[in-house]
């Protein structure tokens, strides 16, 4: 079974670039509502597959996208 | 009906920038960045691709660096008004229109120190006045990129070499150049950069922003207005990040979606071709005028005019009939006046009476410059 996780960011401008920037590293991404039991800093996070975590991570930090943290789901 | 108001607003708009307002209303009417559905996305999606062409289009560091304004006056009140405190010397030019002057008067009551440079009766200013203007101290130096009432096109390459030299930043004022004059703020050091987008953008009006360079601490800037950013919902304090800092309540989205679509529009046809036909017709239009006698057009030479925009009076008539019988008797709309800009008109010298203004667009037909100069020709004999 696949196991997901999800980006929280501080502003949605920051999740709108961090789709951008998995779809550009061929990673697959998701905007979706932000899981209640995460912060509410910002209503959307970027949800994938928690297998590409540490892509998804070195995607975030070469590209400077600010994020507010990296949970499984 | 021939429209010569395009330094006002640009009409009409293309239908592309039509088609994608109508576009956003029907498939991506949510609040962006408010919540998690598909139409929230959709219409934040929109917001944050504007963002980033338009950092790409103005050579931007940085697309969160790009802040929506309802218009460029807000822009320009959000610096002056966000970074200036009591004791603050800033310099301007003569050249400047209201959006900068009021808002900087304003600001001397409350203690600023204010410093105008003045500039030729063809609009330029010299590079030597400023440099002695900025020094002891300046903070903050503003500028317009081209006159709204002539289309001279100030020196701002040389005036952001002499602001950074005294440790100053500079706010120029974009309101008519963005999309009609390539503007590259990292190569040319620009640090705040203010445009609206119902101009030389195509946009529809309630659109535009204001650009922040590098140099620019935004911790140190206030915002004009505090409120709900979709971010940091737990907070009753306004937050510290870009854009949402100063970007409080509901954004203009579908302002932005036809802004986005003007901006493509803009980058298909290029600046450089937009920029050649409205220069052509603006020079054969002032080439026309000054051959009739009794007229007298403005500004600089043809050669050195940096926008499509064009001023002039004729001798013994108000400004205000002319524009009265360019529109009642042939369909031509134009502005007369002052167009919000008293200190220009006192340095061309047109104070208090004014121009009428004339500005053609990229619709504008080399017909529709001789039936005009026709028009004027008749209205300056009788």
């Amino acid at each position: 079974m696949t196991s997901f996780g999800v980006v929280l960011f501080h502003t949605t401008s920051s999740a709108f670039r961090a789709e951008k920037v998995v779809a550009k590293a061929h990673l697959a991404g998701k905007l979706v509502p932000t899981p209640r039991e995460f912060s509410s800093d910002c209503g959307i996070a970027l949800c994938f597959n928690w297998s590409q975590v540490e892509q998804v991570r070195a995607s975030m930090e070469s590209a400077r996208v600010e994020i507010a943290g990296i949970h499984p789901l | 009906m021939i429209y010569l108001d395009n330094a006002a607003t640009s009409w009409p708009k293309p239908p592309e920038v039509v088609r994608a307002m109508a576009e956003f209303l029907e498939r991506a009417g949510g609040n962006p960045g408010r919540s998690g559905h598909g139409l929230s996305i959709a219409a934040g999606r929109v917001v944050y691709e504007t963002r980033e062409s338009l950092a790409e289009f103005f050579h931007a560091p940085d697309p969160l660096r790009v802040i929506f304004t309802q218009n460029a006056t807000y822009a320009i009140n959000l610096v002056l008004r966000g970074l200036l405190h009591p004791g603050d010397r800033v310099v301007t030019t003569a050249m400047e229109h209201n959006a900068v002057m009021r808002p900087l008067r304003a600001l001397e009551r409350q203690g600023i120190c204010l410093t105008v440079v003045p500039c030729s009766a063809d609009g330029s200013l010299d590079p030597a006045d400023m440099r002695r203007a900025v020094e002891p101290g300046a903070r903050l130096v503003v500028v317009i990129h081209a006159s709204n009432v002539i289309g001279s096109l100030m020196p701002v390459e040389s005036v952001s070499e002499i602001a950074h030299q005294v440790g100053a930043l500079i706010l120029v004022d974009a309101a008519q150049t963005a999309g009609v004059v390539p503007i590259d703020m990292q190569g040319v050091g620009i640090d705040l950069l203010a445009f609206t987008g119902h101009k030389s953008l195509y946009g529809p009006p309630g659109t535009g922003g204001l650009v922040l360079g590098d140099r620019v601490d935004v911790e140190a800037m206030e915002p004009l207005v505090c409120g709900g950013t979709g971010s940091r919902s737990e907070s009753e304090e306004q937050p510290d990040d870009l854009p949402d800092k100063f970007e409080s309540g509901t954004p203009n989205g579908v302002g932005i979606a036809g802004l986005a679509a003007g901006v493509r529009f803009v980058m298909e046809r290029g600046i450089a071709a937009i920029r050649a036909h409205e220069m052509d017709l603006a020079r054969e239009l002032a080439r026309g005028l000054r051959a009739i006698p009794g007229v007298k057009v403005y500004g600089p030479r043809d050669a050195r005019r940096g926008t499509a925009v064009v001023s002039f009076s004729v001798e013994g008539r108000r400004v205000s009939e002319i524009g009265l019988r360019l529109d009642e008797e042939y369909g031509i709309l134009c502005r007369v006046g002052l167009h919000c800009a008293p200190a220009a008109h006192r340095t061309i010298g047109t104070f208090p009476e004014g121009t009428v203004r004339l500005a053609p667009g990229i619709f504008t037909t080399p017909e529709d410059i001789r039936l005009t100069l026709e028009a004027v020709e008749t209205i300056a004999r009788r």
